[in-house]
């Protein structure tokens, strides 16, 4: 278990890791220094399914026990532990959360995983592999229908011109030849100018977004605003057009994707309350007055008409996703039963398709640095019971809920003078909030923890827009702040 | 997986190596009563009213633990047998409020279980009395009345009822809490014999102990003992009804994992949430979001 916070998870593992926050490439290397050191890398997968091996091995050379214990604040010897076993286990997964991928260099930090699988061969087997754990229901689910700047449904490029030249068959329309953008580029181009109108469909930005006051700038100065949601969020609330929405789980029939690539049906079973509608009429709708008539489809005929352009769900119809209890992608034709695994095919003699690369990474620490006026790093999540802006979770009755609240060390609650429940203000390079403390043994001296659950603190206020080149990802995950007593606390609210 | 061949009640049943005689009795078609018993859950033979006879064993074994053997001969419906699943039930019923139990009463209307003839219940014993009792000497009961398990019902957080005047010590509840779901440990059996009881640490409210709220425990409890706090509100008022009720399957709202809902609605309301057992995806357990957190949806209404 590798976390900053000890938390629940970490206190049933056999083995803590508590890194320093941002720390992850220089233990992921230390872990392969090790792994090389001992003669423990997998040398027959390395040589028949891999490349740029010569160039990794090299980069690795800095990442000694001495060094990555410096970065990582982690005992050498543990790190030492850990890698042996690793490599040492006839099975072995790598399992991560935003931990990994909420920092400037998520992909980074994401290949030097990767690295460490192709290093000793634990991947394409059953038990082994490399499996980011998703936060909602259709997070995979939404990438693999096309809702990706670059991808056309079923991971198909679109700058490929036969590609989507059968998409553009189907569709009786012409497709761009150029990715779209990201949210964090949408934004760049609401700042810009260009981007004029923006239509937000089940997202709530305006709270999730780091740096809030710079998103809520941002959205307030588009030109029209389009919100489609199941309630009226804080970002709906800016929205010049609000359609209201169906929840998808329990009012509308569809499908989601879960985190081991598994299709399930969602169903209706129950009306959308007042003029709420499916998401999928809305948008016929808005096509019509668009002057593009996309007819009525039920769910079925959307799903059936993807499987017809989208190879790797071909064969998962409606009757064997019901029949199967879901099916797990690549789903070729009728007869195929889902894939419990992928990249079986670089253990084939030869490899089938391209080799996997390796990917040489470097240690780098978070943009938002410590310093004598922000001294504290935090690092922000979720916690059990909520989920994300609060939209949903925060409609029902938690006996484990007690509000937002800034978490520190009980060192750092000596240090500073403050108790349980002590309002106090908090503040970044960008914004302030005021927040009661909680005093969390689970924490370390200077590592502080929030969440963005709740409407009464605006966390993200706090957080940095320090992007990942490769995904957008911001960087909530690692910001400055300092902690102020408040004069009066108890008056403060 | 080869199979093994045993006799049950004179007939030939295979079934895969390391089946339970349950298994095979299920296999065969025969109706075996089960409380303590279900498929998600490691078998912890306590209930003993599954308990069939097999030749060569001195004593009745129980079904859902005992592993076919090739040879074996079972009777599942000899005197020995019925005796022995009725006295399980009367006692049971005769201690606690099993009106909810509709598979325990089944099974003895089945029996002719007569819980009655062990007299009147008892007058209930004080509230808190049982959560107090103490492992040491106990004065013999007159045999006037039926003694029970009767206390009042706790309520003491949002989400969960615990009415241990129903709760027959199936075990179910531990075995989910602890190390067959949610690792969490938060309840126990306390005490000993007749004063054994589902307990937090301490009896403390479920709020200062280590639960969750996963709900896991009342995805398995067979008696309504434990019961969502909408479900037994509703119950109170006499608004809930079965027959007006539609369940389907849907996925949970929240997070990655995909767990499987069976949704209960009941006049266009979400009013229960459950997880099918035969899901593969968690074997019928939740936690706190998937179980609980539907509400925002009637909250639009």
């Amino acid at each position: 278990m590798v976390d900053p916070r000890r938390t629940a998870t970490a206190a049933w593992a056999d083995t803590w890791l508590g890194l320093d926050v941002g720390s992850d490439i220089a233990l992921s290397n230390g872990m392969a220094h090790e792994i090389l050191e001992r003669g423990l890398e997998h040398r027959e997968f390395i040589e028949h399914a891999t490349i740029g091996f010569a160039e990794y091995r090299a980069s690795l050379d800095s990442y000694t026990p001495q060094v990555a214990t410096r970065m990582t604040g982690v005992p050498a010897n543990v790190i030492g532990e850990v890698a042996r076993a690793y490599a040492q286990a006839d099975k072995a997964l790598i399992c991560w959360t935003l931990g990994i991928t909420e920092h400037h260099n998520a992909v980074d930090n994401v290949f030097a995983l990767i690295n460490l699988a192709l290093l000793t061969g634990k991947v394409g087997r059953y038990g082994c592999g490399l499996n980011p754990l998703r936060g909602q229901n259709n997070v995979q689910g939404g990438g693999d229908m096309g809702a990706i700047p670059h991808h056309l449904p079923g991971f198909q490029d679109i700058t490929d011109d036969a590609l989507r030249a059968k998409f553009e068959r189907a569709w009786g329309a012409s497709i761009p030849a150029k990715r779209g953008l990201r949210l964090n580029e949408m934004f760049e181009a609401i700042e810009r100018g260009e981007l004029r109108a923006l239509y937000v469909i089940g997202e709530n930005p305006l709270v999730s977004e780091a740096d809030r006051n710079r998103a809520s700038h941002l959205l307030a100065s588009v030109e029209h605003l389009v919100v489609q949601d199941i309630f009226l969020t804080q970002t709906a609330e800016l929205a010049d057009v609000v359609l209201p929405a169906a929840a998808g789980w329990c009012e509308t029939e569809g499908t989601v994707t879960s985190s081991e690539r598994r299709v399930q049906r969602v169903r209706k079973l129950l009306d959308p309350p007042g003029e709420a509608r499916d998401d999928l009429e809305i948008v016929c709708d808005i096509a019509r007055r668009l002057g593009t008539d996309l007819g009525r489809p039920s769910a079925q005929q959307v799903w059936d008409e993807l499987r017809t352009l989208s190879p790797m769900h071909a064969g998962m119809s409606y009757a064997r996703l019901e029949a199967c209890s879901g099916l797990q992608w690549p789903c070729y034709d009728e007869q195929h039963p889902g894939e419990l695994f992928l990249h079986a095919r670089l253990w084939e003699d030869p490899v089938r398709g391209p080799k996997a690369p390796f990917h040489a990474v470097e240690q780098e620490d978070p943009v938002d640095t410590l310093s004598d006026e922000y001294p504290i790093r935090l690092t922000t999540g979720r916690r059990l019971d909520s989920f994300n802006s609060g939209v949903q979770s925060g409609l029902y009755s938690s006996p484990l809920r007690r509000g937002e609240s800034f978490d520190i060390a009980p060192e750092d609650a000596e240090r500073y003078g403050v108790a349980e429940g002590e309002r106090v203000r908090v503040s970044s390079r960008r914004g302030s909030v005021t927040v009661p403390v909680h005093v969390d043994p689970g924490l370390r001296p200077g590592l502080a923890f929030m969440t963005f659950h709740f409407d009464d603190v605006a966390t993200n206020v706090l957080t940095i827009e320090a992007n990942d080149p490769k995904s957008g990802t911001a960087e909530f995950k690692a910001s400055a702040v300092r902690l102020e007593k408040l004069e009066s606390p108890m008056q403060v609210s | 997986m080869p199979d093994v061949t045993i006799e049950i009640d004179g007939k030939a049943v295979s079934v895969p190596e390391g089946a339970t005689i349950l298994a095979a009795c299920r296999a065969a078609g025969i109706d075996t009563p089960t409380l303590c018993y279900l498929e998600n859950l490691t078998p912890v033979n306590v209930c003993r009213v599954c308990v069939v006879e097999l030749e060569g064993s001195r004593t009745l074994v129980p079904s859902c633990s005992r592993q076919a053997e090739s040879g074996m001969k079972v009777k599942t419906d000899s005197a020995r047998v019925r005796t022995s699943r009725t006295m399980v039930l009367e006692f049971l019923a005769s201690s606690v409020d099993v009106s909810l139990a509709d598979d325990l009463q089944r099974q003895m209307r089945r029996y002719g279980a007569q819980p009655g003839r062990y007299g009147p219940p008892a007058p209930p014993p004080k509230a808190d009395q049982r959560d107090a009792s103490v492992a040491g000497h106990h004065d013999p009961p007159s045999g006037d009345a039926a003694h029970t398990v009767a206390q009042p019902v706790k309520r003491d957080n949002e989400l969960y009822v615990r009415d241990y005047t129903k709760c027959i010590l199936c075990y179910k509840c531990v075995e989910a809490c602890g190390s067959d779901a949610q690792n969490t440990f938060a309840i126990a059996v306390a005490g000993r014999g007749f004063d054994a009881r589902i307990s937090t640490e301490h009896a403390v409210p479920l709020p200062d102990s280590a639960c969750v709220y996963c709900g896991n425990c009342i995805g398995v409890c067979p008696t309504g003992a434990l019961m969502f706090v909408t479900e037994h509100d509703r119950r109170a008022q006499g608004t809930w009804d079965p027959s007006r009720q539609n369940k389907g399957e849907t996925i949970c709202p929240y997070c990655g994992v995909g767990c499987n809902l069976e949704v209960s609605t009941q006049d266009g309301e979400i009013v229960k949430v459950m997880s099918p057992l035969e899901s593969g995806v968690t074997n019928g357990h939740l936690c706190i979001k998937g179980r609980f957190g539907w509400q925002f949806v009637g909250k639009r209404r």
